[in-house]
């Protein structure tokens, strides 16, 4: 695996007068319940150690008051932490000026707020160029860069409008299209999508990943909502009372939940639809008997489902760039289809 | 013998009591109650401890006179001083004052009442207001109190500038700073509440009344209040999400404070702003006393040698200006809020 985007290496972040003191009792072992009732002291963030890859969608996940948003603002140091570091590029960026600090939030980070955040006062395109105003550029300097990310996001001719005339979805989208036009690298979205309604999610969700497709950013993407967790996320962490409880590949997590938490978030979700043919076959090169229908690794178990038409003796050969990586039984799509016990909880 | 011999005596300081008997100054009462005989004191009517009871009991003891006196001397012994260092630093004050009231007389009238009304139509974009702008100076003018008139509204315009120019950026100066508001909310609570005659008594030794600044810091430090206030409060009540954005996008501060911080509080100054003016314009009234021109004189009169016309007249004026002021500011604080409803 190559070296991460971002780092994030042994943070704590504790809110309340004397935080040196509360953090000796959490490195000493002390959890959110105990801290609060015995220090009072909130355990915003205990012991973090998260690698984010380039190119990739993390996702970080929990319930509300676990620490996502405590955690993704400590990524551009909105928050400062009690202790820990996060490390950007190879570079610790606790150690950052003030200086030094606002270049890195002008180009090597953007960010996407809940509530759009936008600034009311100023037009859609004014908004759009917030990056490169901050940056001293005047109107025709930056007026067809804001215009590119404005089209780019399904906003074309918004721009003389003013934030309030548009609905939420569309302030997302300018939202969005703000963050791209700082061009970083990294782009950190807290709970970006849950403030619009379903039908919008969605398409928001289908939006970002087309972006992503295209522009291979390092994105970090909070959300309390399990489904878009598994849609978006190619490493998902799990925050529980601001320690990670898991993280991974989604499809691994949900096949090996290492907590009964974990067990009771996936608990309501459709296995079908998100497990894929690839998480559940058994690995082999090794040819199932003649007629087995060929299916592709990433097709979902409701596909696979379908396909079998109700034979439960059904085997499928599972082909992954045309080659054969697996086994899939009609028996083990089933048995997946089950709830697992957490691992070792057996 | 009074009531409370008996604290002196059981404290061992009679001799001290005694010592310098006639240092104690002779009071009225004094005088009255050496003339008649003591009367046989009640339990009913044993005085409360005060400075003057227990200066009966222990000649030595101070009066309460003593201590007003003693606040008296004081503020006459730094006067001196304090004159040294605010005379020249308010002076501007009474040459800008001095500037406004001539520029205002000295412009005739048929100048005056349309560039009024101009400034009006520019900032309410109203014909309505305008229009009645023009209809209240041209009556004001008719029964020939437009001198009147424009001597009050030089003071306020003056005053209430100074006011906002002053008070925005020590409002911003306090939402940026917890302590600082601690330590201001205090002293605006006092500036609201004293009564205006009270803040006249000590200006009025520090300047002589001819010069105006004496009535101009009055009405400024009473008018300084509200956007002093408010501004700290718009300030303060900006959505913080838009702040962490222009954090998260890299502002610095002075972009965040004039880029977004201002323009979002901006609707809450304005409201600040139009109560300066018309607390201005009720100080620039009481401060007729301490020789304000201006519509408030008139009512002094009125007051003075019983003119009743002429007082309630000059009040009905000043009803007429806080009407005009209020309307134009309020049009354009509507502006400012039309502008940027979320
Ligand atoms: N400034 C603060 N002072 C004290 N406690 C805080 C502060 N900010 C956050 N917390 C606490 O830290 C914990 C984590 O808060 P955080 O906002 O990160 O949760 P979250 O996972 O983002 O929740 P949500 O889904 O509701 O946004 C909470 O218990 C919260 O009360
Ligand atoms: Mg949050």
């Amino acid at each position: 695996m190559s070296t991460p985007k971002i780092s994030v290496r042994n943070l704590y972040k504790i809110f309340g007068d004397a935080p040196a003191a509360a953090l000796e009792q959490a490195r000493a072992g002390m959890h959110k319940p105990e801290l609060l009732e015995q220090h009072n002291h909130v355990l915003g963030l205990r012991d973090i150690n998260v690698d984010m890859q380039d190119g990739e969608i993390t996702v970080i996940m929990g319930l509300s008051g676990s620490g996502k948003s405590t955690l993704i603002r400590h990524l551009n140091r909105l928050i400062e932490p009690t202790a820990g570091e996060v490390v950007v590029d190879g570079e610790n960026i606790m150690e950052y000026g003030p200086a030094r600090l606002r270049r890195m939030r002008r180009h090597t980070m953007s960010m996407v707020f809940q509530k759009f955040a936008l600034l009311p006062h100023r037009t859609v395109l004014e908004n759009v160029a917030t990056p490169l105003i901050v940056e001293g550029a005047r109107r025709r300097d930056y007026e067809a860069e804001a215009v590119k990310w404005l089209d780019r996001v399904g906003l074309d001719g918004q721009g003389e409008q003013y934030p309030h005339q548009l609905s939420g979805g569309m302030q997302q989208r300018v939202g969005i299209a703000r963050a791209l036009t700082s061009n970083s690298d990294i782009m950190l979205m807290d709970e970006a999508f849950s403030a619009l309604d379903p039908l919008i999610r969605t398409d928001m969700q289908d939006l970002l990943l087309e972006l992503q497709r295209e522009l291979q950013k390092t994105i970090v993407f909070i959300t309390h909502d399990l489904d878009e967790a598994l849609k978006l996320a190619d490493h998902l962490v799990i925050l529980k009372d601001g320690e990670v409880v898991q993280q991974g590949e989604p499809q691994h997590i949900l096949m090996n939940p290492s907590d009964p938490y974990i067990v009771d978030f996936i608990a309501d979700i459709n296995r079908a639809r998100v497990l894929r043919a690839r998480t559940v076959m058994t690995r082999t090169d090794i040819s199932p008997p003649e007629g087995a229908v060929e299916i592709a690794g990433t097709a979902t178990l409701e596909e696979v489902i379908t396909l079998g038409g109700g034979d439960a003796d059904l085997v499928f050969r599972v082909m992954e760039r045309g080659r054969q990586t697996g086994v899939l039984a009609m028996r083990d799509v089933l048995t997946a289809l089950v709830g697992t016990e957490p691992a070792g909880a057996a | 013998m009074a009531t409370y011999d008996w604290i002196f005596d059981t404290l061992g300081l009679r001799d001290w009591c005694d010592g310098s008997d006639a240092a104690a100054p002779m009071s009225m009462a004094d005088l009255m109650s050496r003339t008649g005989s003591a009367p046989d004191a009640s339990v009913w009517e044993t005085p409360f401890p005060s400075m003057d009871a227990l200066n009966d009991a222990c000649a030595s003891f101070p009066q309460s006179r003593d201590l007003t006196r003693g606040l008296e001397r004081g503020f006459l012994d730094i006067k001196d001083s304090l004159s040294v260092v605010l005379d020249p630093l308010t002076q501007p004050l009474s040459w800008a004052l001095e500037g406004a009231l001539w520029l205002f007389q000295a412009t005739p009238w048929f100048v005056m009442i349309p560039v009024l009304a101009l400034i009006v139509a520019l900032v309410s974009r109203s014909a309505r207001l305008t229009g009645f702008i023009l209809l209240a100076f041209g009556g004001l003018a008719f029964i020939n109190y437009y001198d009147y008139a424009m001597q009050t509204l030089a003071i306020i315009a003056v005053c209430a500038l100074i006011a906002v120019i002053l008070g925005v950026p020590i409002g911003i100066a306090m939402s940026r700073s917890d302590r600082l508001e601690r330590v201001m909310i205090p002293v605006l609570d006092m500036l609201q509440t004293l009564p205006p005659f009270v803040y006249l008594i000590p200006l009025i030794f520090l300047f002589s009344v001819t010069e105006p600044k004496l009535y101009g810091i009055a009405v400024i430090l009473y008018a300084i209040v509200p956007v002093v206030r408010l501004t700290n409060l718009g300030i303060r009540l900006v959505d913080p999400e838009v702040i962490e954005a222009a954090d998260a996008f890299g502002m610095t501060d002075r972009q965040k404070l004039f880029g977004v911080q201002i323009p979002l509080a901006l609707p809450n100054i304005m409201a600040g702003v139009n109560q300066t003016i018309m607390m201005s314009l009720a100080m620039v009234v009481i401060a007729s006393m301490v020789s304000a021109p201006g519509l408030g004189v008139l009512v002094l009169r009125g007051i003075r040698n019983l003119e009743l016309g002429v007082g309630l007249i000059a009040g009905l004026g000043i009803v007429l200006l806080a009407v005009i002021l209020d309307r134009s500011t309020k049009a354009a604080l509507a502006r400012v809020n039309a502008a940027q409803k979320q």
